[in-house]
């Protein structure tokens, strides 16, 4: 009867190995806090969003810097945790460390959140993705101008590299639809994660007349903050922060990391993957395709607005939105998008963007 | 371009100056003078941005958990003094380096905090009040920047009564002598291990509340960025004030408006080189430092024990 | 041969060594004083102890199971050649930005400018050897590392002369200094040395794949760990047995007796203070050559303030270093696995860090304090 007892308990054992050793092990790995109440925290809760899926197991490492401490984090995740797809999370991750790993564990699968897989150049085992999260932005704007009495626009955004950049420019073109005269005026803090100069910055804008702030920073909390306080609009970025500003926040711009996550995760469950061509190596959308999203409308957006914005999203999901199209010059007056030309999401030229259009004040000179 | 309608124009610039020199000067105001305060008993205590993150930790959590933001800057301040305990009983300890056990305690400080402080990162506490200075003016920029919190006024009261202290009553004499000849103080009886004790915890209290101001009033949220360096900038402020606490008063506006200099030029268009601009006011005082410093004198009002741990 | 019921002062099997022979007959098992260096040991040793038991009350409270953690650190630091290759990769540039606190406070100065001295070093570094395009690899890693070396040698000079020439307080002036070597560092990748094509993450230009410093055989450390070893030797070498590192103990023991006695204390500050800065800045060039590639902000990793705490616990002794970089390089090396194998936060690894540290310090006054390891005191 032991012996009977011992085969079935063998047995069992060897059910549930089998069944864990089917089970997708997924790696995260983030540069900052994963509570930081914006990028990390998006993916975060990417990651718990998907974590429950019957079949998936996750494991996470948060406050991993860019230095070999990450090759390091990938490295224990395959090796020590079984880790079979790995989702560094954070931009600086990729070069030179994602592409030394990954040449090290060819059987495992990278996917780097940013944008810059070379075909050619890159390991055939990491992929990219991300969201085109300026076209809520663009919408945001048509919020912002909509709701704003002085037409004036604060962004405080951390450094002038093309995402921020390219962030910038859809909110003003957005805000432009409804307001031709807005003007968004913009100042740099120099890094992610400086709170007392994001305050600092968003003060000196309320002050210069601006009565819509938004901003392109790690963790958006202190400019929201800062803008209930002065009794200022805001709109938010990365996660939804309107319990922080009940009464300014207008609407945001959120990444939907869990419906990217479940579709990586519905595609690595069929047993496709980046070598076998089944995963596409670089893997983005917007709003119509939910990588990316709008917060709930907060209590201050005037009717108008709401419609303007849902008409503009409808044209988003319809695929018939081109935000750059031209003719469009940037703040020094050089065309940078001649007349006739349009420049669809995916356009590789949107990539290097290092201009800011009319409307905007501030400079991209650090 | 810049000097769009409704704004306040090229005034944007002084003002905001003038109102980051006091909104973001209180909180190194409090922890210089904690600072001060530890160093004229002859400890340096490098460990300060620990206790200011603990005190911005505790302060935020205590005032969500009470809803009095008042409590909150307390506990901040009490968060601070358990530090500045545990600082104490190490550094007073023989063959124990002031600096080592500094830095060893921004690491252990700092790592309290952000481990205590994750549940309390996404809810919102409740903020310290301000005196509204500005209600004279029609223009709501400068009402906003003469919003001034009241812990603004306590600590300008404290550094006129430090240096009160320090002049003219027997423990400031005491703390003094124990800072400048501890032999000396204790042959005349003065128990050198409890005044400086005593200082360092004292030190830490206000260095406490410096930090629970950060994330009580400005810039009012709790996050574990939330300080910008105003703890081991302290220590070079209380050098660059000479151990004078009216002085750190002054340097303390400074530094704070140093910080705004950088995003209140950029509101008016002059852009570029903020790098550069965030460095301000540590390239300030290693200019004033280098032009009023002198070999022969090597440093009037420096404590005699500091740095040779007697 | 003895007793074993004898007072505590005399260990077994070890002759009583009279007081009058103390120091001067090495005795017959141990060595010459051996009680001090098993002092050395054993003080720091349950140090590390006393704290792995703090922190595994502070798991038990947070929610952890203190054993499997401690297996847990063991697996990721030392228990495997593969977890032992990352605690040294860890510990190669802490062991070069220690000696930038210690080889000053052999002079009487606290020094905490690593952290600038690192991050001036590689960016410099990187610049020269940018204009090497076609260098042999060799060429181009020993101009870079002198220039990495030079120009960290010339930052901390600079604390040096304007401490002895102009009375500046180093402890402050070298704090400063870190600051302003960050804000040169950012504005350069930002704007002046920026490679266009780095769009998202500014960097300088890349140095070519094959001009960088290759790892060490197959394994995973690269060379910085071997010029750490090798420039703390040649430390502890000139501070111990060379006239210029007598001078230079004399100059901390006492300034004034050392100027009356006609050394050149000037020249000897600046030159110690130059070799000082020129280690953190080997070691930025290793980051910049092995690492990452480029100039880039991620080149401040904080690598030279836990240099000053390395020098401290290792009692600013050159050798020291060595092994508390390993040390600590195996702390950093375990934070990983406490976050994703036991579910704590990841501020964990800081207070563990800051339970060790706190608690080595602590053990720093305990020294002298039994008589167990006086040498034949009665």
């Amino acid at each position: 009867m032991i012996k009977q007892l011992l085969v079935g308990i063998a047995a069992g054992v060897a059910v549930l190995g089998t069944a864990s050793a089917d089970d997708l092990k997924l790696g995260f790995i983030f540069v900052g806090p994963k509570d930081d109440y914006g990028y990390n925290q998006a993916h975060a809760q990417g990651e718990a969003g998907i974590s429950g899926l019957s079949g998936v197991k996750t494991v996470d490492e948060a406050q991993v810097p860019e230095t070999v401490a990450v090759e390091e984090t990938m490295r224990d995740m395959i090796t020590q945790d079984s880790v079979s797809v790995l989702f560094p999370t954070s931009f600086g991750y990729f070069d030179p460390h994602i592409v030394k790993v990954a040449k090290q564990f060819p059987d495992i699968q990278f996917l780097h959140c940013g944008g810059l897989y070379a075909d050619g150049k890159t390991p055939k085992n990491v992929g990219s993705y991300f969201g085109y999260i300026d076209e809520a932005e663009y919408i945001c704007g048509i919020v912002a101008a909509s709701t704003s009495k002085t037409g004036k626009i604060g962004f405080i955004a951390a450094k002038p590299i093309p995402q921020v950049l390219r962030n910038i420019n859809s909110y003003t073109l957005g805000a432009q639809t409804v307001n031709p005269k807005v003007s968004v005026q913009v100042i740099f803090t120099g890094d992610w994660s400086l709170p007392v100069k994001e305050a600092e910055a968003a003060n000196s804008l309320v002050d210069q007349g601006a009565d819509v702030l938004t901003c392109h920073v790690d963790s958006p909390k202190v400019v929201v903050q800062t803008a209930e306080k002065r009794g200022v609009y805001v709109t938010g970025y990365h996660a939804n922060q309107s319990a922080m500003a009940p009464k300014g926040y207008l609407t945001g711009a959120e990444w939907d990391w869990t419906n990217v996550y479940g579709m990586y995760i519905k595609l690595l469950q069929s047993g496709k993957t980046l070598e076998n061509g089944g995963i596409p190596h670089m893997f983005r959308g917007g709003i119509k395709d939910g990588f990316v999203k709008i917060s709930p409308y907060g209590s201050a957006v005037s009717d108008q607005g709401k419609a303007a914005a849902e008409a503009a999203k409808a044209q988003f999901m319809a695929g018939t939105m081109v935000i750059y199209k031209g003719p469009i010059s940037d703040n020094k007056g050089k065309v940078v998008i001649p007349a006739g030309t349009s420049m669809d999401q995916k356009d590789p030229g949107l990539e290097k963007m290092d201009y800011l259009v009319t409307g905007v004040v501030g400079s991209t000179q650090g | 371009m810049s000097n769009p309608a409704g704004g306040l124009g090229w005034l944007g610039v002084p003002l905001a100056i003038l109102a980051g020199a006091v909104r973001g000067g209180t909180p190194f105001l409090f922890v210089s003078l904690g600072e001060c305060l530890t160093e004229k008993s002859g400890k340096i205590n490098l460990g300060l941005e620990g206790v200011l993150l603990m005190g911005a930790m505790s302060g935020y959590a205590i005032s969500y958990k009470t809803g009095s933001p008042w409590i909150g800057v307390l506990a901040g301040g009490c968060a601070g003094m358990i530090l500045g305990l545990i600082h104490a009983w190490l550094v007073l300890r023989p063959n124990v380096n002031d600096v080592a056990v500094g830095i060893a305690m921004i690491i252990f400080g700092g790592g309290f905090a952000f481990f205590l402080g994750k549940p309390f990162i996404q809810p919102v506490a409740p903020q310290l009040p301000s005196i509204d200075l500005g209600n004279w003016s029609a223009d709501p920029a400068i009402r906003a920047a003469l919003k001034i919190c009241p812990l603004f006024f306590a600590g300008v009261a404290l550094a006129f009564g430090m240096h009160w202290f320090f002049r003219s009553t027997r423990w400031g004499m005491f703390v003094r002598a124990v800072g400048d000849q501890p032999g000396a103080a204790r042959a005349m009886g003065i128990s050198v291990w409890k005044v400086r004790t005593a200082s360092i915890v004292c030190g830490s209290f206000l260095a406490g509340i410096g930090g629970a101001y950060l994330s009580l009033f400005y810039p009012g949220s709790w996050n574990e960025r939330v300080s910008s360096g105003q703890g081991v900038m302290a220590v070079a402020l209380v050098i660059f004030a000479r151990w004078n606490p009216v002085e750190c008063l002054w340097a303390s506006l400074l530094f704070g408006g140093a910080q705004a200099l950088g995003p209140a030029l950029q509101s008016v268009g002059i852009g570029g080189y903020y790098y550069l601009f965030n460095a301000a006011p540590y390239i300030l005082t290693l200019a004033v430092m280098i032009a009023t410093c002198n070999p022969r004198r090597s440093l009037t009002g420096a404590p005699g024990a500091i740095g040779t741990g007697l | 041969m003895s007793d074993p019921e004898a007072s505590l002062s005399a260990p077994i099997e070890q002759p009583r060594v009279a007081v009058a022979d103390a120091g001067t007959t090495p005795s017959a098992a141990f060595g010459f004083r051996w009680r001090q260096r098993l002092e050395a040991i054993l003080i720091p040793a349950g140090a590390i102890g006393v704290s792995l038991i703090l922190f595994g009350v502070f798991c038990f409270f947070a929610g952890a199971n203190p054993l499997a953690v401690y297996a847990s650190i063991d697996k990721a630091a030392f228990g495997s050649w593969y977890s032992f290759q990352n605690t040294l990769v860890r510990a190669a540039p802490l062991m070069l930005c220690a000696l930038c606190t210690a080889i000053p406070f052999r002079l009487g100065l606290v020094v905490i400018g690593n952290e600038g001295a690192f991050v001036i070093g590689g960016l410099c570094a990187t610049i020269v050897g940018l204009q090497l395009p076609n260098g042999s690899p060799l060429t181009v890693q020993i101009v870079m590392a002198l220039t990495g070396m030079g120009a960290g040698g010339l930052w901390i000079l600079l604390v040096g002369a304007l401490k002895y020439y102009r009375g500046v307080n180093e402890t402050i002036s070298s704090l400063l200094m870190n600051y302003i070597a960050l804000a040169l560092l950012n504005q350069a990748v930002n704007s002046w040395i920026k490679d266009p094509s780095s769009l998202n993450k500014p960097s300088s230009y890349p140095i070519p794949d094959v001009q960088m410093l290759q790892p060490i055989g197959g394994s995973l450390v690269n060379w910085g760990l071997v010029f750490g070893i090798v420039a703390c030797l040649i430390t502890w070498f000139l501070i111990q047995k060379t006239t210029f590192g007598f001078q230079i103990r004399v100059i901390g023991g006492n300034i004034r007796a050392a100027r009356l006695a006609g050394l050149p204390v000037g020249p000897t500050i600046v030159i110690a203070c130059f070799l000082a800065g020129a280690a953190p800045g080997l070691a930025g060039m290793v980051e910049v050559a092995a690492v990452q590639g480029s100039a880039s902000e991620s080149l401040a990793a904080g690598y030279g303030y836990s240099g000053v705490l390395v020098a401290f616990l290792a009692r600013q002794n050159a050798f020291g270093c060595i092994l508390v970089s390993v040390l600590l390089g195996g702390l950093l090396a375990s934070g990983g696995i406490l976050q994703r194998t036991h579910h704590l936060p990841d501020a964990t690894t800081l207070v563990f860090q800051g339970i060790v540290f706190l608690t080595i310090l602590y053990s720093e006054s305990l020294y002298g304090r039994w008589r167990f390891f006086s040498e034949g005191k009665a």
